[in-house]
């Protein structure tokens, strides 16, 4: 027998409206990979991934995930989410809570645990992202760094098979993004099946074991990261990492402007 | 010779003390003291309020403003989720109930309740007596009020709360429960205040239903002692235990806001 795949997706379309932000994706995630969604904004990254835990609902297409179709309209779909983490760009860190609280609270109330149980998981998730004397914060009192290491921790403490991450680290000033990178870097390192949309090409060259590049709602090309950022093959995948790589060589025409002598 | 921008501005300032000083003098000055706490500062009138005033007055006032705000923060918060609820006839329900309400005097609603309804159905009767007819007059009208700020405070949460909470695995009346509604009510806390002091100095409409000397409350009785006593001293003794409920709430606020902002 087969392994299922974590995640498999087939002719995903999804409209907003008169706009139609994917145009027939197919993408399947084998467990323990790692697969990084680079491309430029408006391409419907972000979208792809709200849609495998139905935070988006695709206009038409079907999504397995761990051979359950999400899709389905009898689909169980917080059951299904259980088993999903996600990160989001802006941490989404429930304020009125303490740092302990986040972590535990759907612990206790979807999970049914016990309060002690809960609150072991959280310390030993809590330690994985480095930030354990941290508990009894209030999420106000954290930098953006550590409010994503415990968006993070609050992910991991429902066991999850997968974990979604919605550019994690896009909201941060810079010199805080490594720190919630090392963290994932760390997970990945631990075989932990991921599924990131990312414009820190280091760490999707670093980390990942495939690398999609999508545009305009459809995937242009993925491959192992040395492929695609070292020969890619598409002309868009070369436009986009000529422009993301070197930002400070993009030149005058290729952008439109016009220089008055 | 000109002046330098500073000094001008400090000769404003001054200039600006020196009247409103001359001012105060002026009116403390002309004033007729003697008559003034002749009237309004009788000792012994205001003596011979107490205990009842506090006992009676103060007491009833502050259950009737309770009883309608609890009444009405229920019911305000049930209108407040049919308003955004996804079923079209509950947002009808509520937009129609809640345009109705704002848009009658709460003294009409009063008679409705304490005369009209009585009359309709006279083998009927309002549970709980004159308590009962406040709580569903004055609470009608302020649950209308409540359920329009409660929307807001639901609105104002990001919607990102929402999604990290479905994310988890809540259903999403468990999502409400445990992550929306307690940050919302956060956000309304001020307003809700405010609304209870509205309701504080609405309890005074409640004399209309024909209070007893143990369902008086502080007008009216002021109202009373006024007339017998045939000295304006009582309006201001009920003026000030108004304040004795009013003042402590902003305090209140005050602390819960700076709880919430820590925890922002």
């Amino acid at each position: 027998m087969t392994t299922v795949s974590t995640i498999e997706i087939s002719g995903l379309h999804k409209s907003f409206g008169p706009l139609e932000v994917l145009r027939g994706i197919d993408l399947a995630v084998e467990p323990g990979e790692v697969v990084c969604v680079i491309g430029p904004s408006g391409s419907g990254k972000s979208t792809l991934l709200r849609c495998v835990n139905l935070l988006e609902e695709p206009t038409s297409g079907t999504i397995r995930v761990a051979g359950v179709e999400v899709t389905d309209p009898d689909c169980d779909i917080d059951a299904v989410r259980r088993g999903i983490g996600m990160v989001f760009q802006q941490f989404n860190l429930f304020g009125h809570l303490t740092v302990r609280e986040n972590v535990t609270i759907a612990q206790r109330r979807v999970l049914r645990r016990g309060r002690a149980e809960a609150d072991r998981i959280a310390a030993a998730n809590l330690e994985r992202v480095g930030l354990a004397e941290k508990s009894g914060s209030y999420p106000a009192q954290l930098s953006g760094g550590q409010q994503q290491r415990v968006a993070i921790a609050r992910a991991l403490a429902m066991d999850p098979q997968l974990m979604l991450f919605d550019e994690p680290t896009s909201a941060l000033d810079p010199e805080l993004v490594g720190e919630v990178l090392a963290v994932m870097r760390g997970l990945a390192a631990e075989g932990m099946t991921m599924l990131v949309v990312t414009h820190e090409m280091a760490f999707a060259r670093e980390v990942a074991s495939r690398v999609v590049f999508m545009d305009a709602g459809v995937i242009v090309e993925q491959g192992p990261p040395a492929e695609v950022f070292g020969r890619p093959r598409e002309e868009r995948t070369r436009e986009f990492l000529h422009r993301v790589l070197e930002p400070s060589r993009v030149s005058e025409t290729e952008i439109g402007a016009r220089r008055d002598d | 010779m000109k002046l330098s921008p500073r000094r001008r501005r400090r000769i404003f300032r001054v200039a600006g003390y020196v009247v409103f000083a001359a001012l105060i003098v002026s009116v403390v000055a002309a004033a007729d003291w003697g008559r003034l706490s002749d009237a309004f500062f009788r000792t012994d009138v205001a003596r011979g309020m107490f205990p009842g005033a506090i006992t009676v007055a103060l007491r009833n006032t502050i259950l009737y403003t309770l009883l309608a705000f609890v009444f009405g923060l229920t019911l305000g918060l049930v209108l407040a989720l049919m308003r955004l609820s996804s079923i079209l006839p509950y947002r009808w329900f509520a937009t129609a109930y809640i345009e109705l309400f704002r848009g009658l005097p709460a003294l009409l609603v009063l008679f409705m309740v304490g005369y009209g309804v009585p009359l309709a159905f006279p083998d009927r009767e309002i549970p709980g007596g004159v308590y009962g007819s406040v709580t569903l007059g004055l609470g009608l009208t302020a649950a209308a009020y409540m359920a329009e700020t409660i929307r807001a405070g639901i609105q104002a949460v990001p919607k990102g709360q929402l999604e990290a909470a479905r994310t988890l695995g809540m259903s999403h009346p468990r999502a409400m429960v445990s992550i929306v509604l307690p940050q919302a009510f956060r956000i309304v806390i001020p307003p809700l205040t405010n609304e209870i002091i509205l309701l504080t100095k609405d309890t005074s409409l409640v004399y209309v239903l024909g209070v007893t000397s143990t369902t008086i409350e502080l007008t009216k009785f002021a109202g009373d002692e006024l007339n017998t006593r045939v000295n304006p001293t009582p309006l201001v003794v009920a003026g000030l235990l108004y304040l004795v409920i009013t003042l402590p709430l902003s305090q209140v606020v005050r602390g819960l806001e700076r709880r919430a902002a820590r925890e922002r």
